[in-house]
């Protein structure tokens, strides 16, 4: 089953990875343990002529000790989770590497990065349509807004998902450890053009990020 | 008590001569209401059904043209509105994933699970002559009727039906401009408001009769564990529809009177949709699936000719799943937005929730542990909701996990899962129940040759339909996209997506067995050429689809080579499976609609106390008194392996039973 997750290519997908893991075992040998004792009931006391069910209403200490141990194997696991969870959802960095904004809106992803000056909403802010691009290595702080309907960002390659709700400003960060070219589609189901909603994800070396922020602006300055 | 029963059986015998009106239609009495809750569940089921099976089509065959004279349906012509030059739109196809689940849950599961096994049952179980308030009863039914109508209008009216999914999140759902659905989403959450009413109903009425109508001796804990399931979820419906009913009637308010409560354009807020949307749904969710579990409990004790394990651990069970599924719906939100500290509380509350589900199906296996098995189809359909029901709720623990849930949230990992739990556990504990009560429901049998044809082929054909729909989450596919061939990442996941539309494919052909069964069974459809014509559709479809599962092994799924070998083989396959179930028809099915004998699975509870066909008030001129526990079957120093609850315990047996 683990070899369909696609490659991860983020400090936090490893989080998400790990959890997974943690997960399919768990339920796994349960499944294989609950199964088996069914199979082996059904074989060994199926009807036979002459032999009567046994007569009894249950076990107290059955019933004490499969309420106990199931308890504690989740009280551990939900202990175990909380602290990549709130790494992954509760505290954005206060200090990022790379600040975007990315609008979700009817049927197109409006990234903005905010220019040499570093503050958005400036005149050297540049707008892309579904083009997210971020050096490898580096943390990177997106805040999301919507203007209509709620998105969902996913990027399947990290691992992560956050819903944007029209009106607020949601925080979403991560690191990306791999370069290359992912997707970024919307998850959340938010209209007719919903399937095929979806950015690119460029995850540059440091040089060639470089790069690209000159070209960029470079011709951001032409356009006009 | 016992002089109003007295009187009410008077006055209902001379009810009972009634015209056809009366005793078909708007009838009083509740095995009648049952019965129609059933039919009604079962039309719409059709529905439902053929909606997943064209969007399934266009899943697996997303870019071609719907070749419509090939699949001999050349009468969907280009002018037919749902399919504009021969392919489903983006707006149609969001419209029938809203309207599959919309329907399944509403108009299916509940009117079968709640409405009828609710009705039919519980006044037999606890020997009562009828629910306390038979009229509200009627007009349950009939609200539920009229929101069947009112959500099948929307399918014709202009900008057709709802298409913001079954969860209708606002503002895609509320503000028209956005969806450029119109009255379609208006008649939906009508509808819906209807439907929270008509259930509103049902939930008052079951409490009350458990409350207060239970025979002599029927005491709390000698309930048959369906009757405590049921009571529970009549307490949640009781609790949780009003909150759905009211959240539509925002919805309405919104969408017609332009008011604010869920658009963040006017000031609104649409995380209080979600909140109320899913603080109603979880609760929902165990009244799918309560019902399904006490049904389940039942079929599993008579036919292991054993006491159900743990009885009171079962109820105790039951009693904390329904007061924790108050407290559990922000799992459906951990990526909503919400405050993320709420994520750590919510999967606590989540995984917490899962004990008592552990705890019931560890009772369910001690009630097989040195039972005396017999497979007969009600246990058949039983053991699959055990076991399927186990993997619907280990996979719930993925989600449970707000980490995990953070990747796997909104794919289709979420839709194997509910559809193990919905499907998995509460259709097969429908399909049961209904062999099981058939006899006392409709006085005829419910042919099992035929019916174990049909649960195989359901078995398999949903094991290998929603399985995979695992594999495609883990793969990152999203539901409820249009055009999965639309994302690169997704393209090796393709040929699962035309093998799960295969596999539904073969679900459905399978489900006709069952139709024709329940068909010729109700009716009595005793005449030779009626037998025949099933034993030989059901064998045709046998074959027909073991050709094509053989074809597809052989060459592959995607781009098909017919070569003569696989012709060969899989042609041999099917003439085998051909003969083989059509020989096992011959000789195992009985005459369709024979009439029932009063108490077919020799099981102890009331309802096979009273005699069949059941007339109106149930029992006889004395209600029937308990002395007995619901599952006291082979008790050791009696002659029988079973014995009605209306038998007195021998002293010694009785002390056994503490």
């Amino acid at each position: 089953m683990m070899s369909w997750l696609p490659e991860n290519i983020s400090l936090e997908g490893k989080e998400v990875d790990f959890f997974f893991y943690v997960s399919y075992y768990l339920t796994n040998i349960t499944f294989i343990i609950v199964a088996i004792t069914m199979a082996v009931f059904l074989i060994r006391y199926r009807q036979k002529p002459g032999k009567k069910a046994k007569y009894t209403h249950g076990n107290n200490t059955l019933e004490i000790v499969w309420t106990i141990v199931p308890t504690v194997i989740l009280l551990v696991f939900v202990l175990m989770t909380q602290a990549s969870w709130a790494r992954l959802k509760y505290t954005p960095p206060t200090n990022p590497d790379v600040r975007v904004e990315i609008i979700g809106k009817q049927f197109n992803w409006v990234i903005v990065y905010p220019g040499p000056d570093k503050k958005f909403g400036t005149s050297d802010d540049l707008k892309l349509d579904n083009q997210l691009n971020v050096p490898v290595n580096k943390q990177v702080l997106i805040t999301l807004k919507g203007e209509d309907v709620i998105h969902s960002l996913f990027i399947p390659a990290a691992r992560l998902k956050q819903d944007i709700l029209p009106g607020r400003k949601t925080p979403f960060w991560f690191t990306p450890i791999k370069t290359g070219k992912y997707e970024m589609p919307c998850a959340e189901l938010c209209g007719v053009g919903h399937s095929g909603m979806k950015g690119e994800l460029v995850v540059h070396t440091e040089k060639s990020y470089q790069e690209w922020l000159k070209t960029a602006w470079t011709k951001k300055e032409e356009k006009p | 008590m016992s002089e109003s029963n007295h009187t009410s059986s008077t006055h209902d015998d001379h009810h009972s001569h009634g015209g056809f009106w009366s005793t078909y239609i708007f009838s009083t009495d509740h095995k009648t209401i049952g019965k129609q809750f059933l039919w009604l569940g079962l039309i719409m089921m059709i529905v439902g059904g053929l909606l997943a099976l064209m969007f399934r089509w266009q899943l697996a065959w997303p870019v071609e043209k719907f070749d419509s004279a090939i699949w001999g349906l050349g009468w969907l012509s280009d002018e037919n509105p749902f399919l504009p030059e021969g392919k489903m739109g983006p707006d149609v196809y969001n419209m029938f994933v809203t309207m599959h689940a919309t329907i399944m849950v509403f108009l299916v599961v509940m009117p079968i699970l709640v409405g009828c096994f609710g009705n039919f049952l519980i006044p037999l179980m606890i020997g009562a002559r009828d629910m306390a308030f038979p009229w509200l009863n009627l007009l349950s039914f009939w609200a539920a009727v009229l929101g069947a109508i009112v959500m099948s209008c929307g399918f014709f009216v202009e900008g057709g039906h709802a298409s913001a999914g079954w969860t209708g999140y606002a503002p895609l759902s509320t503000v028209s401009d956005y969806s450029g659905v119109e009255w379609g989403q208006n008649l939906w959450a009508i509808s819906l408001f209807i439907l929270s009413l008509s259930s509103l109903m049902g939930s008052v009425n079951y409490i009350t009769t458990i409350i207060n109508m239970r025979t002599k001796g029927m005491n709390w804990f000698r309930m048959p564990l369906s009757v405590w399931a049921l009571f529970v979820t009549a307490i949640l419906g009781l609790l949780a529809l009003p909150i759905l009913g009211s959240a539509c009637a925002l919805m309405i308010f919104d969408r017609v009177f332009d008011t604010a409560f869920f658009n963040p354009a006017k000031g609104g807020e649409p995380l209080l949709w979600q909140h109320l949307f899913w603080y109603f749904g979880h609760p929902e969710v165990y009244i799918l699936i309560l019902p399904a579990m006490g049904m389940a409990s039942d079929i599993l004790s008579v036919f292991s000719r054993k006491p159900i394990f743990g009885y009171r651990a079962m109820v105790y069970a039951m009693s904390s799943i329904a007061f924790l599924s108050w407290i559990v719906w922000g799992h459906h939100m951990f990526q909503s937005g919400m405050n993320p500290a709420l994520g750590t509380a919510f999967m606590m509350t989540t995984l917490v929730i899962a004990i008592p589900s552990a705890i019931k199906t560890f009772n369910w296996l001690g009630t097989l542990w040195g039972g005396s098995i017999r497979f007969t189809l009600p246990m058949l359909h039983g053991l699959a909701f055990v076991i399927l029901f186990v993997v619907g709720g280990l996979s719930g623990i993925y989600m449970a996990s707000n980490v995990v849930d953070i990747y796997i949230h909104d794919t289709y990992f979420i839709v194997a899962h509910f559809h193990y739990v919905i499907f998995g556990g509460t259709i097969f504990a429908i399909f049961g129940g209904i062999a099981y009560w058939f006899p006392k429901m409709f006085g005829t049998y419910f042919d099992s040759a035929l019916g174990k044809v049909h649960f195989w082929l359901t078995f398999i054909f949903f094991n290998l339909a929603f399985f995979p729909m695992h594999i495609l989450g883990v793969g990152g596919h999203m539901r409820r996209i249009y055009d999965p061939t639309q994302y690169e990442y997704l393209a090796d996941l393709q040929p699962m997506n035309v093998f799960i539309t295969l596999a539904a494919a073969g679900m459905g052909l399978g489900q006709i067995p069952f139709a024709l069964n329940f068909f010729g069974s109700v009716f009595s459809l005793s005449g030779k050429v009626y037998k025949s014509f099933t034993q030989i559709l059901t064998s045709l479809i046998v074959a027909f689809i073991s050709y094509k599962s053989v074809a597809f092994l052989l060459e592959g799924i995607t781009k098909p080579v017919i070569t003569n070998t696989s012709r060969t083989v899989s042609g041999i396959v099917s003439i085998v499976l051909f003969i083989l179930v059509y020989r096992y028809l011959v000789s195992n099915m009985k005459t369709l609609g024979e009439p029932a004998v009063q108490n077919p699975w020799d099981a102890n509870t009331l309802e096979w106390v009273a005699p069949t066909p059941t007339p109106h008030g149930n029992f006889g001129p004395e209600l029937p008194v308990v002395f007995r526990n619901p599952y006291e079957y082979s008790v050791p120093g009696e002659n029988e392996d079973w014995a009605p609850q209306t038998t007195p315990l021998k002293p010694q047996a009785d002390g056994a039973s503490h």
